[in-house]
């Protein structure tokens, strides 16, 4: 075997250690929210535990997955929010209008659950063009048709100039459950296979050179997009699917690694199996990110029985949103609560939660 | 992607993998080291290190100019950013390393305006485009980054900005190299040469490398092929008794370097008589600053930085992680007090340092990782794939 | 420090000579080719990028003879794998 030695007692006792402090209460050391806070890896998740699901905790809470599921007089329902401050506002593909739709619908399809009605709470700049509130607006009227749901109710706050980056968007989603089958990353289990629904990364690469400050030009547009009917596709075609996940902020890698945590099972992705975009892989090679890390607006990771790959992976492709969608991975026992990764080349190395956001390197 | 895929080829790998492991002598061990923290990135991204037999060992060098930025200069940065009106500008790779007081994400928490650029022209461009802010770039890096932040500076001049500036952090690899060499707990059998600083300095400077000092060095390419190649190719000199400078990377590195970035360093840049390097000490001449004909264009002058000397915690053995003397997990405070998010020292600030590194990586141990990876591959693919053996 | 990508210089721009369009796969940007001003670069020639700059032009010839050091090794294995393999079946 090459390049493998058992490790000494010294270097077990300090791996155990390591997975001792890992395993500990979540604590944020930070004494004022920074940037890291909100990119969806390791500083966000501690947030999350360490604040929120503290003062908060209930039953309903603690799965910590995309929507909120409950059952309300017979009916299972679920109950999901978001909010959009994306930088800029327009780019090519969409505007916040579009993400704030179809994210929220999305966090319901991938619960099991036909998305009925939004809330859509703005935040508006003082100072804002009220032709760019009618451009986002009339997307979001758009999106919500496309994803057959209503929004019903909504609430405007205009602050002060220098504030809201122009425009914030809040949206809350209800869907009703029609799956019978339980969802959810509790059933994953080894022999399971990961599918992903399409080419990852469009979207963050996308925005952040439309942000204009990398003077790189590409012919990338976001992915975003409604994935209710593409789930219904799929929950339709086989029994098999453990749990489902909206692949947005930390991209692929760290949905794989909540998923990972959550079952308690190890995750190992080939890294040729998984599908980039030319332009994608270009602009990242260049900015020296890693793809798996970025997000998505339109695609979803699918865990599902193994046994049911096939049909899962050919339900998927058979609708237009799944076209590109291939199995990138399996679920296995060993070592629990990691997300490997099978490189190109031939190695192996893990894929952890990044810290922050990827950020481009020069080194 | 041309000039990239084919330097990723798997089944090349599994070749070169097999030359390297036949010219092994049983029962010894090889020890090289890779200088430049890009090159650690490659073996880490890319699984390399599956490809090595047991007995080469690869000792991550110091070669990561973002980890060894000393926390006072951090400290530096941050007082610069906090002047009324400067916009700061600065690298990716910097904006988690902490100072004293916390890192540049903790500094723009509490007030501060330090952007991300991805070329020091981006910078420029932010100062023509901001007439009433002064904008500074932090300038770190080695040579290969150097000739970029001289042809900013000229431009600027050129073009007769006044609201810019560069914090000056280039520091330069010959020095770094020579305190590896000189430091008496090491034992190294040969060096993976840094491909891109040699397209600006050229492979001639490491000449008393195999000279004086008897070590083979080859200058390599960042895909991983690029690296089997260079540690079959110092397995050969090895095992003929040579010890040359070869350059592996003869696609992008010209022998007598890139004279035009040359000239241009020396133009606007001047080596200060020493440098503090976090974790190796002093070193004499190893850094740059701008040149006094060009002191409307040098921060450190502009901004009165305190220059105060800030110790590393005591706690700290990045210097002996640094030149190979500790493994990463024989650091007391490794994966406890200092982990990738609170890291202590310099090994664990950058992904590319030993420690995160190895903690990302060697976390499960290896024999694990491989089996559980193999199991799945052969499921997945449906076929045997061959394993180096 | 070290992170150089090779790209193509698709057009060097008309009014500044010292600049580049140059494509990664797909992805385009302008950088600046004043580094190679003891050289004639021209649309096709492949370029190695590092922030925002081209270092070095890549030499052709070597990368092709790269490759082909590459490729034999490829070879020579695969060959001694078959031979192997053969020797095995006898």
């Amino acid at each position: 075997m090459t390049g493998i030695s058992a490790p000494s007692d010294r270097e077990q006792q300090v791996l155990d250690r390591i997975e001792r402090v890992r395993k500990r209460r979540a604590k944020v050391k930070e004494e004022r929210i920074t940037l890291s806070h909100g990119s969806g890896g390791k500083a966000t998740h501690t947030l999350i535990e360490a604040v929120f699901l503290e003062a908060f905790r209930n039953p309903l809470l603690e799965p910590l997955e995309d929507a909120a599921t409950f059952t309300v007089d017979g009916g299972r329902m679920a109950l999901t929010t978001d909010s959009y401050v994306v930088s800029p506002i327009f780019f090519p593909g969409g505007n916040i209008g579009d993400l704030a739709v179809n994210g929220t619908v999305n966090d319901l399809a991938v619960s099991g659950a036909r998305p009925l009605y939004l809330t859509a709470g703005f935040i508006l700049e003082e100072g804002f063009p009220v032709a760019d509130l009618l451009r986002i607006v009339e997307s979001m009227r758009d999106a919500a048709t496309a994803a057959d749901v209503s929004i019903v109710t909504g609430d405007t706050k205009v602050v002060q100039r220098g504030k809201a980056d122009g425009c914030y968007i809040n949206t809350a989603g209800v869907g009703v459950i029609e799956y019978p089958g339980r969802l959810g990353v509790a059933t994953v289990r080894p022999g399971d296979v990961v599918l992903v629904s399409g080419p990852i990364g469009d979207h963050g690469i996308t925005v952040m050179l439309a942000r204009g400050e990398l003077d790189i030009e590409a012919d990338l547009e976001s992915d975003t997009a409604p994935v209710h009917e593409l789930v219904a596709t799929l929950l339709a075609a086989t029994p098999g699917v453990r749990a489902m996940r909206d692949a947005t902020r930390g991209g692929v890698a760290t949905i794989l690694n909540e998923v990972a945590q959550a079952a308690d099972v190890a995750v190992v992705v080939d890294e040729d199996a998984v599908p980039v975009g030319k332009e994608v892989r270009g602009a990242s090679e260049l900015l020296g990110i890693d793809p798996l890390y970025v997000a998505c607006e339109g695609r979803i990771v699918a865990i599902v029985d193994g046994a049911e790959a096939e049909t899962a992976l050919a339900a998927m492709r058979g609708h237009p949103l799944g076209a590109s969608a291939a199995i990138i991975g399996r679920v296995k026992a060993d070592p629990p609560g990691l997300v490997l990764l099978n490189t190109v080349f031939g190695g192996t190395r893990i894929c952890d939660l990044l810290v922050g956001d990827p950020l481009p390197r020069i080194c | 992607m041309r000039y990239v895929d084919e330097f990723r080829d798997a089944d090349t790998a599994r070749a070169l993998s097999a030359k390297i492991a036949g010219l092994c002598e049983p029962g010894r061990e090889y020890k090289f080291m890779e200088v430049c923290g890009g090159h650690t990135h490659t073996i880490y991204k890319h699984g390399l290190e599956d490809y090595l037999p047991e007995n080469i060992t690869l000792v991550h060098g110091p070669g990561c100019p973002v980890c060894v930025i000393p926390m006072g200069r951090i400290d530096d940065s941050i007082h610069i950013a906090r002047q009324p009106d400067v916009l700061m500008t600065s690298f990716g790779d910097m904006m988690r390393v902490p100072g004293s007081g916390g890192n540049f994400f903790d500094s723009n928490a509490e007030g501060t305006n330090i952007r991300m650029v991805y070329s020091p022209l981006d910078s420029l461009k932010i100062a023509r485009q901001n007439p009433d802010k002064h904008v500074v770039f932090m300038a770190i890096g080695f040579e290969t980054t150097a000739p970029s932040t001289a042809m900013t500076v000229l431009r600027a001049a050129k073009e007769g900005i006044e609201n810019f500036s560069i914090f000056c952090n280039h520091i330069t690899i010959i020095p770094a190299i020579k305190a590896i060499l000189d430091s008496p707990d090491l034992r190294l059998d040969g060096f993976i040469g840094p491909g891109h600083v040699s397209t600006v300095i050229g492979c001639r400077p490491y000449e008393f490398i195999a000279g004086e000092y008897g070590k083979p060095i080859v200058v390599a390419g960042f895909e991983p092929l690029d690296i089997l190649q260079s540690i079959y190719m110092l397995m050969l000199q090895l095992r003929d008794g040579r010890s040359e400078v070869e350059n592996q990377y003869s696609r992008v590195v010209p022998w007598e370097g890139n004279l035009t970035a040359l000239r241009v360093i020396a133009e606007t840049m001047e080596l200060r008589p020493y440098f503090e390097w976090r974790g190796l000490g002093f070193i004499s001449h190893s850094a740059l600053r701008v040149r006094p004909e060009y002191e409307r264009f040098d921060a450190e002058l502009k901004f009165d930085v305190p220059g105060v000397r800030v110790a590393d915690p005591k706690a700290c053995q990045c210097g002996e992680v640094l030149k190979g003397v500790l493994k990463p997990w024989e650091c007391k405070v490794f994966g406890t007090a200092c982990t990738p998010e609170t890291p202590i020292g310099t090994c664990m600030v950058s992904p590319e340092g030993a420690c995160a590194a190895y903690y990302n990586f060697g976390r499960f141990t290896r024999t694990r990782v491989r089996e559980a990876s193999l199991a799945t591959v052969d499921e997945l693919a449906g076929s045997a794939r061959r394993v180096p053996s | 420090m070290c992170l150089g990508i090779p790209g193509e210089v698709i057009e060097i721009l008309a009014d500044r000579p010292d600049l580049a369009r140059v494509d990664v796969s797909g992805v385009k940007r302008a950088i600046n080719i004043g580094l190679l001003s003891e050289e004639t670069v021209e649309p096709g020639d492949w370029v190695l990028i590092h922030v925002g700059f081209a270092l070095s032009k890549i030499d052709e010839a070597e990368a092709k003879a790269a490759m082909e050091f590459l490729e034999s090794i490829g070879k020579a294995y695969d060959d001694e794998i078959a031979a192997l393999r053969e020797s095995e079946i006898l």
